[in-house]
């Protein structure tokens, strides 16, 4: 029996090899515009049309998978999906946990959003759980009120449970512009984290390597330049 | 979905709300509470099955059995739900593919514990790797019917043990007068006879097993509470071609209004069932039967 079992695995081990092995893309799909569930019900957004060049340049077969903020990391080291791509900041504290690539995003700025420019950003703020902000305003000496979700901080903002809301400026802006007047950016921007990486396990160096090589590639010529401005606008930082 | 839908900014009022509650997105979220429908078909006869077994287990005369049934009960009874979910599931699933590495890989030399990873073979991973999405949602979903019913079954199998206990001793006295065997007596007498004190419990179950479906996504099961989430949220024009506002207060109110209903229709079937089995019980409601009856 044992005889029989063995080939039986090695060739399963060598055939799932040959065949294109699916990588399974993570994101939280409620972050517009790194990713957003657009009106068709699929994931869209700066970090789909990104995730989908690299996995062409790359030659592998990806698969998007939805998954909450909360839960994310956990769920990749216990193997749901191999990949992060959902606007995480490469931090030092992360990192420990698991691998980043290079960014793909340069450091971003962070904003306080606030009902008038001249709020209190050291009053209540919110942020959302297990982010950068959220480490920030915990540390600024202002009162953090954490949210599972983004949505919830801004609407904490607009029925007053917060002074202001902290967050990338790039997820806030469109809110503010579509707000009309309800919402203002407060205070100056922040500079935070080293820039925004896809996650990977650290025991999966092979294919966090092969996504480095491929965003070193669209670095060089340019075409991630001219995606983050598609999503961002002509203004935003590029590399 | 319809052909009018084409420029929604330029629609009236109503015209747009059509097309707006047509979008794919939303039909995402009507399917979901098939979704959940589907779940509670499944959970609750699983559930149900569980119990019985457990009950059985509780009050069998075999010294072992009764300790798994008694432990099975009072252990999943005492752990809070939501540790249940998050943790046993993860545990549920890092033990099927544990198992399946052992027995596909045998010569497989690096560990499975590196770090805080966990891994696997790749022919050992379940589901595999590269199968489509919908296996892995299939997947998530057997998870969480069998931890449901797993849950479940523990409450419904303390609600039947006592059941069981509840029917008089006389009808099985009587039933061992007629030279029954145990196991006779056990199916034809206190098995029909026991619902009856069964329902109320079991009733009650199935009220917080419905109120529990939002735990689904805990599994990372898109269910009703996670599309009445996503759609409600604010959408601002660059995103989409049907910006609004916070409309989360109207998708959770439009929840409200579901599981109210829901619960509403199941107290009815359920009060026509209770007045089926109490048809010709020795309980109190059964002699007000005979009385209104007579």
């Amino acid at each position: 029996m044992k005889n029989l079992i063995l080939p039986a695995a090695l060739l399963a081990l060598t055939a799932g090899g040959a065949l294109a092995q699916t990588v399974r893309l993570g994101t939280e799909g409620a972050y517009p515009p790194y990713n957003f569930i657009n009106d068709k019900g699929e994931i869209d957004g700066f970090e789909r049309a990104l995730g989908d060049e690299l996995c062409k340049r790359a030659s592998l077969t990806c698969e998007w998978v939805k998954n909450d903020w909360d839960s994310i990391i956990p769920n990749l080291v216990s193997g749901n999906y191999d990949v992060i791509i959902a606007g995480m900041s490469i931090t030092d504290e992360r990192d420990k946990v698991i691998d980043f690539t290079q960014d793909y995003y340069p450091p971003t700025a962070s904003v306080f959003v606030a009902k008038t420019a001249d709020a209190n950003t050291k009053g209540v703020v919110s942020a959302q759980t297990a982010t950068i902000q959220a480490g920030y305003v915990a540390e600024s000496g202002a009162q953090l009120l954490e949210f599972a979700t983004p949505e919830e901080t801004v609407a904490a903002v607009r029925n007053g449970e917060a002074d202001a809301v902290f967050a990338d400026f790039d997820y806030l802006k469109p809110i503010v512009d579509a707000a009309g007047g309800e919402l203002v950016i407060a205070g100056e921007p922040v500079p935070l984290g080293k820039g925004v990486g896809m996650g990977f396990r650290e025991s999966d160096k092979p294919l966090r390597d092969k996504f480095d090589a491929a965003i070193t590639a669209m670095k060089a010529d340019g075409s991630l330049n001219a995606l983050l401005k598609t999503w961002f606008g002509d203004a935003t930082k590029t590399y | 979905m319809f052909a009018s839908c084409t420029d929604p900014a330029a629609l009236g009022d109503l015209h747009w709300l059509v097309c707006y509650l047509t979008t794919a997105k939303h039909l995402s979220f009507y399917a979901s509470f098939g979704t959940v429908l589907l779940l509670l078909a499944v959970t609750a006869p699983a559930a149900l099955a569980l119990g019985f077994a457990g009950a059985v287990a509780a009050r069998s005369r075999v010294l072992l059995l009764s300790w798994l049934g008694k432990g099975y009960i009072a252990l999943v009874r005492g752990v809070p739900d939501i540790a249940f979910f998050l943790f046993f599931v993860i545990a549920l699933d890092q033990g099927v593919e544990y198992l399946r590495h052992v027995w596909l890989c045998p010569d497989w030399s690096e560990p499975i514990r590196q770090g805080s990873d966990f891994r696997v073979c790749p022919p050992a991973k379940a589901p595999l790797g590269n199968a489509p999405q919908w296996v892995h949602e299939v997947y998530g979903f057997a998870l969480a019917v069998f931890t449901f019913a797993l849950v479940f079954g523990a409450f419904a199998a303390n609600v039947l043990f006592g059941a069981m206990r509840a029917v008089p001793r006389a009808q099985m006295e009587t039933a061992e007068a007629y030279g029954m065997t145990p196991r006779q007596s056990f199916r034809r007498i206190l098995v029909p006879q026991m619902w009856v004190y069964a329902l109320p419990g079991l009733s009650n179950l199935w009220m917080v097993l419905i109120k529990a479906t939002p735990l689904l996504f805990l599994l990372g099961v898109e269910d009703i509470v996670y599309w009445a989430r996503e759609l409600g949220g604010t959408k601002t024009p660059q995103f989409t071609d049907y910006p609004h506002g916070d409309w989360r207060m109207w998708y959770f109110l439009f929840l409200l209004v579901f599981y109210l209903a829901f619960t509403r229709l199941s107290e009815i079937v359920l009060d026509r069932v209770m007045a089926r089995l109490t048809k010709g019980q020795a309980t109190l409601g059964g002699d007000a039967q005979r009385k209104a009856a007579a």
